[in-house]
């Protein structure tokens, strides 16, 4: 079955949605939208250091991300730079190097486009046990620390006076979202990795009233957006990425209609009921 | 560190306080928000903080929480301490779906009853699948004392806890926070701009003004002059209030026997 490249797709697609929707949530929270823009600027970089170092490619996306994840923490925690002027600084800095870098790549063509819109149409047998491993340990680490890490973004005061770490909490959030910056960049391309993440929760925190709700049914859109740009791109020939991300936009839409309206007040009758 | 050996007469404090601060002080960007802090909060008392706005209550807490490393002086919590703690502020954004349910667990998953009975003391029952952002400002400072106090705290820290909530109200609640602070054996350390509500609940009351000016029995030290002139019996509050800087803390009331100055010699 995973002989075929549209089928191959789809499962890496879907494998990514489930567990960006979750994490998207917690960007949304925070309201760290630009914050992930920046991740995968750092994404840029790592992908041209990996060509120029000849390394791993998702090992280097995720390890370029993470740094710049914590030069953010490291510089907004000192307190002289606002959070806005650091994510500018890391955001266009990394950018800035990742386009330096790849200028040394005479010898090398890099398949610019790919990086930037996603090749999920070439995505290999081994492409998808990666994405489905990382995913996996995603989910788990996401799972194990839910609760700290929601009450710590309602209130970190809150949190730390009644015995959580909300230090480390955040830490573990910023790996979480280097390692899901270096899969969905293989789905949806280093420009879109931030939609995918932010679309599906938006659209799902139109739809529910408690966390736990939107979290699911962020991934449950995700999975929707995956499927329908996917067909949409075979039947339209369009670039399979972007598609995904506007099907996901056709989605938020839908909530923003009469029928979201709908879904959320069954959704509010079920709660108080 | 140096507090331990010079000190003798602490550790007897040290063994029965949940939360104890010695000789603490905060200093940011080169200002001191709060200095030489001693305070300590036993099982089953309630100490209550007042003073002006920008004499470090708040920080006063934080330094308790460990929310903030004091610059000088020691801070101590008992191991294992459950808190409950009452923030002065909290912002729920409309991107955060919380139902009242929803936040009565937030950091510690509790028991359905525990939860009901928590609402229902305070009066907020009926809310329980409302969301958090939808409540008016006093039901949800009585959202924010439920959770707290649905936590069966062994330190209950409230902050401002009854600020919104209407005259009826408050009063009902500071009642209900001493019923919990006998049913649970908890100690409280509360904030509060107005003595007169708090006094009928505590049992020593901590005047700060960056310093602590003086402390006692709520009576003791609504009779004391630094508690006059900080807060004033007449309406010309201000200037007494700048009268005070000049005049540094010392508390006439001493001698009574019942408001003690800044060292604290128990018997």
């Amino acid at each position: 079955m995973l002989d075929d490249f549209f089928v191959r797709a789809m499962v890496a697609g879907i494998g990514v949605a489930l567990i960006a929707g979750p994490l998207g949530c917690f960007i949304v929270w925070r309201r760290l939208a630009y914050f992930g823009d920046t991740l995968s600027h750092a994404a840029l970089f790592g992908i041209a250091l990996a060509f120029l170092l000849e390394v791993n490619v998702t090992l280097a996306v995720m390890v370029t991300s993470l740094l710049v994840a914590l030069a953010m923490l490291g510089l907004r925690r000192e307190g002289s730079v606002s959070s806005d002027a650091v994510l500018g600084l890391l955001s266009h800095g990394a950018l800035a190097l990742g386009l330096v870098c790849l200028s040394f790549l005479t010898t090398v063509r890099v398949d610019l486009l790919g990086l930037l819109f996603g090749d999920i149409l070439a995505v290999s047998r081994q492409d998808i046990l990666v994405i489905y491993l990382l995913a996996a340990a995603i989910g788990v680490v996401l799972w194990l620390i839910w609760r700290p890490l929601f009450a710590a973004t309602v209130s970190r005061d809150l949190a730390e006076a009644e015995g959580l770490r909300p230090a480390r909490t955040d830490l573990v959030l910023m790996v979480l979202l280097a390692a899901i910056i270096a899969v969905a960049m293989k789905i949806v391309g280093v420009l879109l990795i931030t939609a995918l993440l932010i679309i599906p929760a938006t659209t799902a925190r139109r739809l529910t009233g408690g966390p736990e709700p939107m979290a699911f049914v962020a991934a449950l859109v995700g999975l929707l957006a995956v499927v329908g740009g996917l067909f949409g791109s075979l039947t339209a020939d369009t670039p399979a990425g972007p598609s995904i991300v506007v099907a996901a936009l056709v989605l938020f839409v839908v909530s923003l209609s009469p029928l979201g309206g709908l879904m959320r007040r069954r959704a509010h009758t079920k709660e108080t009921g | 560190m140096d507090g331990g050996t010079t000190h003798i007469e602490r550790p007897q404090v040290a063994v029965n306080a949940l939360v104890e601060l010695q000789n603490a002080g905060l200093n940011r960007a080169g200002r001191w928000l709060v200095r030489g802090v001693d305070l300590a909060v036993p099982r089953g008392h309630v100490v209550t903080l007042i003073g002006p706005n920008g004499s470090g209550k708040s920080t006063t807490a934080r330094l308790a929480l460990g929310l903030a490393a004091p610059s000088e002086g020691r801070a101590r919590r008992a191991k294992g301490l459950r808190v409950g703690y009452v923030p002065q502020k909290l912002a729920i954004d409309w991107t955060l779906p919380l139902t009242v349910r929803r936040f009565m667990s937030l950091t510690r998953r509790l028991p359905e009853a525990a939860v009901e009975r928590a609402l229902e003391r305070v009066g907020i029952a009926a809310l329980a699948e409302a969301q958090m952002r939808t409540l008016s400002g006093g039901e949800f400072q009585r959202a924010l004392i439920a959770r707290a106090i649905a936590l069966a705290p062994d330190l209950l820290v409230l902050d401002e806890p009854v600020q919104g909530v209407d005259v009826n109200g408050e009063a009902a609640l500071y009642k209900m926070i001493d019923e919990i602070r006998r049913e649970l054996d908890c100690g409280v350390l509360m904030i509060s701009h107005d003595l007169h509500v708090v006094m009928a609940s505590t049992d020593t009351v901590i005047c700060l003004n960056g310093h602590v000016c003086c402390r006692g029995t709520p009576d003791a030290v609504s009779q004391s002059p630094a508690y006059r002139t900080l807060f004033g019996w007449r309406p010309s509050g201000d200037i007494a209030l700048y009268r005070h800087d000049h005049h540094h803390h010392d508390c006439a009331g001493a001698h009574e026997g019942e408001t003690q100055a800044q060292d604290e010699t128990h018997a």
